[in-house]
């Protein structure tokens, strides 16, 4: 398995060896705020037919006290629908060590959740909510992780401006119903789509969290010639707190050959050992 | 007892040669790993858990543990039961795991001081190896934890092995499970999956006998504890007294349908045996079924079963249990971020009951014809998620008897936790599932280390 890493930082956009799924075309003049979020979704959390990783999250205190939580993550995309699978091997913390974790995702409804307990070979449903929980304790919910629907939220293009060195859309998205922030402005970058920057804003309309892109890397895709732009390190920080969270990913690789009958009960006792080695 | 310690020293021997056996190869080679620049670093990087880390990294096994230190004490005097401490113990356990191409090893063993019985143990968890001979089948054979049925610390169709005295004294949740010495084959069609586990010797729970805590004795009409310690006819012949546990699943758009069938014996010494004086595992059979998914705004559980108490299918034996039905229904929400709320009712209904009447020895303590039970479960997860808040409580409005479960568990660090917890009893009667601990009530405390 061959794969290639371009810095999108380092490289000029017109360096690109290949064309990006998102960066193909020149961004097109009148795109609505939701068409926007839609292509932002597609490029940054569904890309490829499939995707897998190692996933690390450094969680620290404003005092810099850390947690480490590394896991590896299989996604699949369904081709038949906008169904999402995901499978979370956990390797550190001890306590957590060996657990598996499996998220069925629908687009328009709660996801369903299980968990694998080892030691008491137990398999449990989560009544976790997508909005509201923590991904492990971290300053990511689990709709930071997986998306969240699109249609939670009315979404305004509100301007186009420069963050660094990228041209950028700003979208202003409002959820139609109570969360736990009343507005997010996104960064999206307007040729790869993916989301730079993110700020939340809380009930006070004061900032909250704010995520950041902090390194993008082209990833060739198994079989194919083409690359996907990926967010490979990023970090959401609570401004309330000072806690912050890192995630760096590593090995990514896509369309790599996961099949739907891995996100399975017998595999979440069993994990896959081909995908989680 | 010393059977336990050789066997315990055995363990330790084997794994002390696996560790020195392949630690210099496996280092040897780690430099000319292309992932040895990593490791390389992790071995640069100062302080004692990198240094751990780096050298478990370069085992050709996954190996891991913890070290466990624990105490709890009995909050009022037992008049059955000489000790105030009900919990007095450290325990190292050791987790190796090795996956080949055609097979997966696991060994976890725990080594234990005991203070309140004054003796080392071994609990060899789990030594097990896992086969996948076909693409549709996976075999599982040897010491292993199973568990399954939709229950929440309520069981029905999962008739594997607890140990309620680790559940009654503190130890970590892990323990409420004991282990099984069993052969498990799984087999797995687009259209259902079936799981049938063999278990050629009986395994009890792990029971609670009088020794450490006190209990109703029936035969004595009071309670009782080291006065009077259970210890029943055993069920020990191989292949005779063994067990047959199958279970038919399939999901269907996130709901988890299973139907289950049992043939073996109650699992804790019900019975009694007149003749012998002793008590005894009657022989039982269980069907059930069960349904698990997304209701409303959380996951909703239902699971019945039927309990065929062989040995008095007319239930005119008063020495044996009669056939019961068992139902629980559970609805599990996060009400609020990181505070999840669970609530089940479970309902035990005694089959024969006209019967069981009617042969009830005088002077003897009748059970209702339907037992009820509430549980409430409240999780509150602070400081993103290091402290963890939980209460459990069992109530019978029935039995009129209470099992409060509160415990804080905190992680320190990534390896460091503690945790401290109360088992609290409480009973209008002595002679109720619960209202017979009520001298067992305990509060306890742990520190663990893991790596």
């Amino acid at each position: 398995m061959k794969v290639h890493f371009w810095l999108v930082f380092v490289l000029s956009l017109g360096l690109l060896a290949v064309p990006t799924p998102g960066g193909a075309q020149a961004p097109e003049a009148h795109k609505t705020g939701a068409e926007i979020m839609e292509r932002e979704q597609q490029a940054f959390y569904s890309p490829g037919k499939d995707m897998k990783a190692e996933v690390r999250m450094e969680l620290s205190t404003a005092a810099g006290e850390k947690r480490i939580r590394v896991m590896t993550m299989l996604r699949w995309n369904d081709p038949r629908s906008k169904d999402q699978k995901y499978f979370i091997y956990f390797r550190e913390p001890a306590d957590v060590r060996g657990m598996t974790f499996m998220v069925w995702k629908y687009p328009l409804k709660e996801s369903d959740r299980w968990i694998y307990v080892p030691a008491v070979d137990l398999v449990r449903r989560v009544a976790a909510r997508d909005a509201r929980s923590s991904f492990v304790g971290s300053d990511f919910t689990y709709e930071d992780i997986s998306g969240r629907n699109i249609g939670a939220d009315g979404h305004t293009l509100v301007q186009e401006e420069k963050l660094g060195d990228r041209n950028c859309y700003v979208v202003e998205s409002v959820p139609k119903e109570p969360t736990d922030y009343v507005k997010r402005l996104s960064w999206i970058d307007k040729t790869t789509f993916l989301p730079l920057k993110e700020e939340y804003y809380d009930v006070q309309n004061q900032l909250a969290r704010v995520f950041t892109a902090d390194k993008i890397e082209n990833i060739a895709t198994v079989g194919e010639q083409k690359s996907i732009p990926t967010v490979t390190r990023r970090t959401m920080k609570n401004m309330k707190t000072g806690h912050r969270t890192e995630v760096t990913f590593t090995s990514v690789s896509y369309n790599v050959g996961l099949q739907d009958t891995i996100f399975s009960e017998r595999y979440l006792r069993n994990p896959p050992e081909r995908w989680i080695r | 007892m010393s059977r336990f310690a050789s066997r315990g020293g055995i363990i330790l021997g084997i794994i002390l040669l696996l560790l020195t056996e392949n630690f210099r190869p496996a280092a040897a080679e780690a430099g000319k790993d292309p992932a040895g620049p990593e490791a390389q670093a992790e071995t640069q990087a100062e302080g004692t858990v990198e240094k751990l880390t780096a050298f478990l990294a370069t085992l050709p096994f996954e190996f891991h543990g913890f070290w466990d230190a624990r105490g709890g004490l009995r909050t009022q005097v037992d008049p059955h039961e000489s000790k105030t401490a009900t919990l007095e113990e450290t325990r190292l356990q050791l987790h190796f795991f090795k996956s080949l191409d055609w097979a997966k090893f696991r060994i976890k063993s725990d080594f234990l001081y005991e203070g309140v019985k004054g003796k080392a143990d071994v609990d060899l968890r789990e030594a097990n190896a896992l086969f996948t001979p076909f693409e549709f089948m996976e075999l599982k054979l040897g010491r292993q934890i199973l568990t399954w049925g939709t229950g929440d610390y309520v069981f029905i169709n999962d008739l594997f092995p607890k140990d309620y005295k680790s559940f009654f004294i503190g130890r970590d949740d892990e323990y409420l499970k004991a282990p099984s010495d069993a052969l498990k084959a799984s087999f797995f069609t687009p259209i259902f999956n079936l799981d049938f586990v063999y278990t050629p010797r009986f395994n009890a729970d792990r029971f609670i006998d009088g020794e450490r805590l006190s209990y109703f004795n029936p035969q004595l009409g009071r309670l009782a504890g080291q006065d009077a310690v259970i210890s029943p006819l055993q069920r020990d012949e191989w292949f005779g007294d063994d067990e047959i546990a199958l279970r038919l699943s399939r999901d269907i758009k996130g709901y988890g349908l299973a139907l289950y069938g049992y043939h073996g014996f109650w699992k804790s010494p019900m019975g009694f045996d007149p003749q012998a004086g002793e008590a005894s595992f009657p022989r039982l059979s269980a069907y059930g079924l069960s349904v698990r998914g997304a209701v409303w705004k959380g996951i909703g559980n239902f699971e019945m079963g039927y309990y065929d108490s062989r040995d008095d299918r007319s239930g005119d034996n008063p020495f044996i249990p009669n056939s019961q039905l068992r139902y629980l229904a559970g609805y599990e929400q996060e009400v609020a971020k990181d505070f999840t709320v669970g609530v089940q009712y479970y309902l035990e209904q005694m089959l024969q009951y006209d019967a069981y009447q009617r042969t009830l020895p005088p002077g003897s303590y009748a059970a209702d014809q339907f037992r009820h039970v509430l549980t409430l479960r409240l999780t509150k997860l602070l400081l993103y998620q290091d402290l963890k808040l939980s209460f459990f409580i069992f109530y019978s409005p029935s039995d009129q008897d209470v099992y409060i479960k509160p415990n804080v568990h905190y992680n320190i660090t990534d390896h460091w936790s503690a945790e401290v917890g109360a088992n609290i009893f409480v009973g209008e009667n002595d002679h109720t599932f619960f209202g017979q601990f009520k001298n067992d009530t305990n509060v306890y405390s742990g520190v663990r280390w893991s790596f």
